[in-house]
């Protein structure tokens, strides 16, 4: 039962514990909390009855530092949002700015932006499997996971010298052409691509452990998940069929097939089976983009100075974990006057208190990995 | 910026160094109350003709602007295009049953986000929006409200349960405060944070100086 209310000073209303309640405080230094998130559980014996997110400890001030920045030297501070999918960061960043520019990029410089976008998503996608199934106490994934994610990590590398935090975009294009043997590489990937997430499902699908840590763990309902505004993955597996990459098509998307695979419970399954086949459609789409990557230029004519037309705009993308969102208004200087960044995690985090509740604290554990979240987009 | 089309600035590609002209940030006048004065006319946001017509934002006039002017009149105050995405401007203490209008007649049924804006020199400071999408009509609209310092803005939580957060952060970052949120407090800053970093007169500089000074005794070298 919750404990009483009482009325402090007229003002602050403190609960107090009942007889059989404990508190728990478990991070910011907990493993499984994927960097520095601090949950506050309120237990019944092992039974979580409320909980409470503390979030901010990798607050950096993202939004203010773009203010006194120009347009393209923001640029590399996304990457260090969402660390493990700086390729998508940078993609809804550049994006966000070209509208506002009124400029679009090439096709060919569309098409590796796609390309690289899906491998990250892929990349992104298999981060999560690894240390999902590592905190449920699956030991062997995460090998695998780091396996396939290395070759990814040498394409980035080949292209455009970083692994991590790439900024492998520019405003109006790219600055570096496709190496020589980028198809080669992705077209190996791929096809070595496949039987490895078959290998993962062998593992993970039909086993009895994972069905008993994951199967109705931690359900979210269609109507809550779009009340709380979840997005991406999350969202989809509870059946809601939506990703931008269809219904507001940006990069190349629209030129490619893929489906959108959905769930049905909302569960922590769920959640698992729609990853393992959202890595399975970005595949095909990498495919299909380097079977017929165009030619010509790389880069929209762009000044060297940014001066946007004054205005404001709101330019959101797919990226791995989400709706990632850029709205940015100008004032017709070189600098941005507000930059704001709607971080998926942020607000797929929020939806973890009514879905945790009346689970088991080893189940929390389970909860935050499923929620595929990344404090330093939390954060920012 | 949003609502005050700033003097010239030749639209698409930036003119690369030519210092165009660019006008100050600040110099947006208080324009905004002559819209609300002149109520239900439907082309009233037009910029100040007195200027050259400068930026990409154009009044918008679509069915749902006419539907929402039809039912809130007056508590409509703008209604304006910019680069084909729709603002719509609202009486700030209007805001949450016209939230809710929104969500289950024009089925604007996800908040993407919520956030604010700080124009300092401008008589009502703080613009607060909210970036809605309705699945049904895949259509994006951003509702925006101006309110003063210190003016409460009214929740969106009871609508959209995800603005807690989102409500809490622009708490945090600008000092607004939204009444009716059922747990207004810092969210990303530790509770006892001095001032409100997103204002534009919160100084970054400034701050890590006092900081210096305090905590380690020196000047700072900033």
């Amino acid at each position: 039962m919750a404990g009483t209310t009482i009325t402090d000073n007229g003002e602050k209303q403190r609960t107090l514990l009942g007889a059989d309640e404990l508190i728990l405080n478990m991070g910011p230094q907990h493993p499984s909390t994927h960097g520095v998130l601090r949950v506050k559980l309120k237990l019944d014996g092992e039974r979580v009855i409320g909980s409470e997110c503390m979030i901010g400890y990798l607050h950096r001030g993202v939004e203010k530092i773009a203010e006194h920045r120009s347009y393209q030297q923001f640029a590399p501070y996304v990457d260090r949002m969402d660390y493990v999918a700086a390729v998508s960061n940078g993609l809804g960043y550049c994006e966000a700015i070209e509208k506002l520019l009124v400029v679009e990029a090439p096709p060919r410089a569309k098409v590796i932006r796609t390309i690289l976008t899906e491998l990250q998503r892929i990349a992104s996608h298999l981060l999560w499997l690894g240390t999902h199934a590592l905190d449920i106490g699956a030991l062997t994934p995460i090998f695998y996971c780091f396996r396939e994610r290395e070759e990814i990590l040498k394409i980035f590398e080949k292209y455009c010298g970083a692994r991590l935090t790439t900024h492998a975009f520019r405003i109006g294009g790219l600055q570096y052409e496709a190496y020589d043997t980028l198809e080669k590489d992705v077209e190996r990937f791929c096809k070595a691509f496949e039987p490895r997430v078959a290998e993962y499902e062998e593992l993970l699908t039909q086993n009895r452990i994972w069905l008993g840590r994951t199967k109705g763990v931690g359900i979210l309902k269609a109507a809550d998940a779009i009340a709380l505004g979840a997005t991406g993955p999350v969202l989809r597996a509870s059946g809601v069929k939506w990703d931008i990459r269809k219904a507001m098509p940006y990069a190349a998307y629209d030129q490619y097939k893929f489906e959108i695979p959905t769930g049905k419970t909302g569960d922590t399954y769920d959640r698992y089976l729609v990853r393992m086949e959202e890595m399975r459609q970005s595949r095909l789409i990498c495919l299909q983009a380097i079977e017929n990557i165009p030619t010509g230029p790389i880069m929209a004519k762009v000044g060297k100075v940014l001066k946007p037309p004054p205005g404001e705009v709101y330019h959101s993308i797919e990226a791995p974990k989400g709706e990632l969102g850029y709205y940015v208004i100008s004032d017709g200087t070189v600098q941005p006057y507000r930059v704001r960044i709607r971080p998926p995690s942020f607000v797929n985090l929020e939806s973890f208190d009514s879905i945790v509740k009346g689970h088991l604290v080893a189940d929390v554990v389970a909860i935050i990995g499923t929620l595929d979240i990344v404090l330093g987009e939390v954060d920012r | 910026m949003a609502d005050e089309p700033k003097e010239k600035q030749t639209p698409p590609v930036p003119a690369g160094e030519k210092p165009a002209s660019s006008p100050s940030p600040a110099s947006t006048p208080p324009a905004k109350t002559d819209a609300a004065a002149a109520p239900a006319a439907p082309k009233q946001a037009a910029p100040a003709p007195s200027r050259a017509p400068v930026s990409l934002q154009t009044p918008l006039n679509n069915e749902l602007v006419a539907r929402m002017r039809a039912k809130f009149g007056a508590a409509i105050l703008e209604a304006i295009e910019d680069r084909k995405q729709a603002i719509l401007v609202v009486e700030c203490a209007r805001l949450a049953e016209i939230a809710k209008h929104l969500r289950d007649q024009e089925e604007f049924d996800l908040l993407s986000d919520l956030t604010a804006v700080d124009w300092p020199k401008r008589e009502k400071r703080f613009d607060v929006l909210l970036n809605l999408y309705s699945f049904e009509k895949n259509e994006r609209l951003r509702v925006k409200v101006h309110a003063t310092d210190g003016e409460q803005v009214p929740s969106s939580v009871g609508v959209w349960p995800t603005a807690n957060w989102l409500e809490r952060e622009v708490f945090d970052m600008f000092g607004i405060v939204f009444s009716g949120h059922p747990d207004l407090r810092r969210i990303l800053l530790p509770d006892g944070w001095q001032g409100y970093p997103l204002r534009k007169d919160y100084d970054i500089i400034q701050q890590d100086t006092v900081w210096v000074k305090e905590n380690l005794g020196i000047e700072s070298g900033q």
